[in-house]
């Protein structure tokens, strides 16, 4: 009884600082693009919790846990020495290091897109019992991703210094701009995909044939020049970056990959050229139309998220 | 007082397919003619919840209470009209919601938490709290998979509960858990009432409105048909079951759209009336203001008869200060014969003996025809005080002898 009216008092300082805290939620059928952008800044924890969750629960019981995200691409990246450059090479100078510039990205890319598809459909749990920036559960699927590509990328810094790798260090203010192109890119296409797989589930087997065609239209185990040059030829090569991931992807090579210009090194094989010849600008500003595209995606997402969230509780 | 909740015309419409369609295929082949019916879930709902008051919603199944809860959560977005909300709310629609069966208690608290749009640092604060409510000590970090219901369902409300809401709305959760978890759930919101906190709360068990509730309003086929004190909402709530609200389907028909039009809370032409309830002390004694304990009271229950009416039965209650039902009990299940009423009069109920103590109580009183249909409820919150002047406290006046005698010493001793 004593505790109880101690914990009254208390109480009644605490209705004061409430009082002045009297944020007003108002529950309409439309809800404005500022609002939506402001709550879902105000659940910034809760994607840290999501994200959190997601990996945790990823390597629950298993005794290596994290070190499997680490340990995938090394044993890709061994595989691929043996069999590109020992067994059958291809022209490709350090292929396997080549192979994994361009892989732990589109890894992240196709990894958060097909676990986003699916967030709000997995998670009808809480959609359907507790109110909270549906965006949120999309996000997550790209904030876990993200840390695997951190990870990731410690094993290629790893293969880089075993091979006696230096990035070409004018490129690198480039390539952060290029990750934040990802980023902003596979925000805006999770946001749709999950929104999309409600009411289509079909939505994320579609996903799995588009992302395989995509892989294959982006360089990543081919080199760049390879189609480029073909393309050139016809007056084509805007088509190549109509794929938003080209650019973003050579970029990654371009900088973390030294082996740009095969003339400089003594090849005992035909060498063929790879990446595009260009200054840090010229990539810069390929980057730049990824990041506008991205960005104004990422709005007709959110919009038309918004459109379909009311619809979320009921369908699921 | 200002408002918490402000429900603005707000209505809601469901489409309920025939067949659900969801993949493309599906769509593509029926687009534009999936076979659908408007089921309209709420129907223009207006009303204001003030600062600090706990609001019960009451309804029968399919009245949409439930989601009228869900709107005010935001969990679903009304088709049209607005809600304003002051203040964080915390919805208890599922306990644990949210719960990951893979994490431990500990990290689980911390998920449902910023679900609920709690900064981290918040929790972090208010975690010991939260543990301790649970009752769950040492099982905190382990997985939550291996925890019993019980324990899942004491840490979502501890989580619910402990999160500072401004306004808690909470759905028939109450219904899980032991006796002593839903005693410590009741204690715990009669504690916010007491803060000042505002609630909205949901149930169909009218006992728990009663007890919890200062008002409350009720809800038939998506309109709201009546509102004012539990009493009154509860009486309402009983006619609208009576006029069939409870087995109306789904789907609003034309013919039941008659029924469902008269307000309860108008009055409409009632074959018998029930107008007041008085109690007195002492058989046969005069009007007075208090009562003593174990003295004998009786009970004058005035109606109006405007037609007659035959084999009807009295249905009796006794309230406690508390709200709760102490006794409560219909004359034809005592057995006495029904009552043939073809005039306006009065029952007499004389109780020889009133075993309780102090406080204010209530009377309700209920007329039941041969076929259990009631034909007029009617609630007296304060029917008569009972005043205790001797020093014994409790709810009940109980009546004991005492001895006391002497072991002889040698009846202990082992032969």
């Amino acid at each position: 009884m004593l505790e109880q009216f101690d914990t009254t008092q208390d109480a009644s300082s605490e209705v004061r600082a409430r009082q002045s805290r009297d944020k007003l939620h108002v529950v309409a059928a439309k809800v404005t693009m500022t609002r939506r952008l402001y709550l879902l800044w105000e659940y910034r924890p809760l994607l840290l919790s999501l994200v959190r969750k997601e990996l945790s629960v990823k390597y629950k019981n298993s005794v290596l846990g994290f070190l499997w995200s680490m340990l995938n691409p090394a044993l890709t990246l061994v595989i691929y020495y043996f069999v590109f450059q020992k067994v059958m090479k291809n022209g490709i100078p350090q292929f396997a290091i080549y192979l994994l510039c361009g892989l732990i990205i589109w890894n992240f890319f196709s990894g958060s897109l097909m676990g986003a598809a699916s967030s709000v459909v997995s998670n009808s749990g809480i959609v359907k019992k507790v109110a909270f920036p549906r965006e949120v559960l999309p996000l997550s699927a790209v904030g876990s991703s993200f840390v695997f590509l951190l990870l990731q990328g410690i094993v290629l810094a790893i293969a880089l210094v075993i091979a006696g790798d230096t990035p070409a260090f004018s490129y690198l203010p480039v390539m952060l701009f290029a990750l934040l192109a990802v980023v902003m890119l596979v925000s805006a296409l999770s946001i749709f995909l999950s929104a999309v797989n409600v009411f289509y589930r079909d939505t994320q087997h579609l996903l799995e044939i588009v992302l395989m065609a995509w892989f294959w239209a982006t360089p990543v185990v081919y080199p760049y020049q390879l189609i480029a040059a073909t393309l050139t030829r016809h007056h084509l090569l805007w088509l190549y970056f109509l794929n938003p991931m080209t650019a973003i992807i050579v970029t990654f090579q371009r900088t973390l990959y030294t082996m740009v210009s095969p003339h400089e090194i003594a090849a005992p094989y035909p060498v063929i050229p790879i990446l595009p010849v260009g200054s840090p600008a010229w990539y810069a500003s390929e980057i730049g139309i990824v990041v506008v595209v991205s960005g104004v995606l990422f709005f007709l997402a959110l919009r038309l998220f918004g459109r379909m969230e009311g619809n979320f509780a009921e369908e699921l | 007082m200002p408002n918490a909740i402000e429900v603005d015309n707000v209505t809601k419409i469901f489409r309920l397919y025939q067949e659900k369609y969801s993949s493309l295929k599906e769509r593509v082949i029926h687009a534009g003619k999936i076979p659908y019916q408007e089921f309209i879930a709420l129907n223009a709902v207006t009303f204001d919840i003030p600062q600090g008051t706990t609001v019960g919603l009451l309804g029968h199944n399919g009245s949409g209470k439930s989601t009228l809860l869900k709107t005010i959560a935001g969990i679903i977005q009304p088709t049209s009209g607005e809600i304003r909300v002051k203040g964080r709310i915390s919805a208890m629609l599922e306990l644990g919601a949210g719960f990951h069966p893979e994490l431990s208690g500990r990290d689980n608290i911390f998920l449902s938490a910023t679900l609920l749009g709690v900064p981290v640092k918040e929790v972090q604060a208010r975690f010991d709290d939260i543990v301790e409510f649970s009752e769950l000590g040492r099982f905190i970090d382990n997985q939550v998979k291996h925890y019993s219901s019980g324990m899942y369902a004491r840490l979502g409300f501890a989580v619910a509960v402990n999160v500072d809401p401004d306004v808690l709305l909470v759905d028939e959760v109450l219904a899980v858990g032991d006796e002593n978890f839903q005693r410590k759930c009741i204690d715990r919101i009669k504690f916010f009432q007491r803060e000042g906190r505002t609630i909205v709360f949901v149930s169909h068990s009218p006992d728990v409105v009663r007890q919890v509730c200062e008002s409350a309003y009720v809800l038939d086929h998506g309109s709201l048909i009546g509102e004012g004190e539990p009493a009154q909402a509860i009486a309402a709530l009983r006619e609208s079951l009576q006029r069939g609200g409870a087995v109306g389907g789904l789907i609003i028909g034309d013919a039941q759209d008659d029924q469902v039009q008269p307000p309860a809370v108008i009055k409409k032409e009632r074959s018998i009336e029930l107008t007041s309830i008085k109690a007195y002390p002492g058989i046969g004694g005069s009007e007075r203001e208090q009562i003593f304990p174990n003295e004998p009271i009786r009970v004058e229950v005035a109606f109006e008869v405007s037609v007659s009416v035959f084999d009807v039965s009295l249905t009796f209650q006794m309230i406690s200060p508390a709200n709760e039902t102490i006794y409560s009990a219909n004359t034809k299940d005592l057995g006495i014969e029904g009552f043939n009423l073809d005039a306006s009069g009065v029952f007499e109920l004389n109780f020889e003996d009133l075993p309780l103590l102090d406080g204010i109580y209530g009377i309700g009183v209920a007329l039941v025809d041969s076929k259990n249909q009631i034909l007029h409820w009617l609630d007296e919150k304060a029917a008569f005080q009972i005043v205790n002047q001797s020093r014994v406290s409790g709810l009940v006046s109980l009546h004991f002898t005492i001895n006391s005698y002497s072991i002889p010493r040698t009846a202990l001793e082992l032969p």
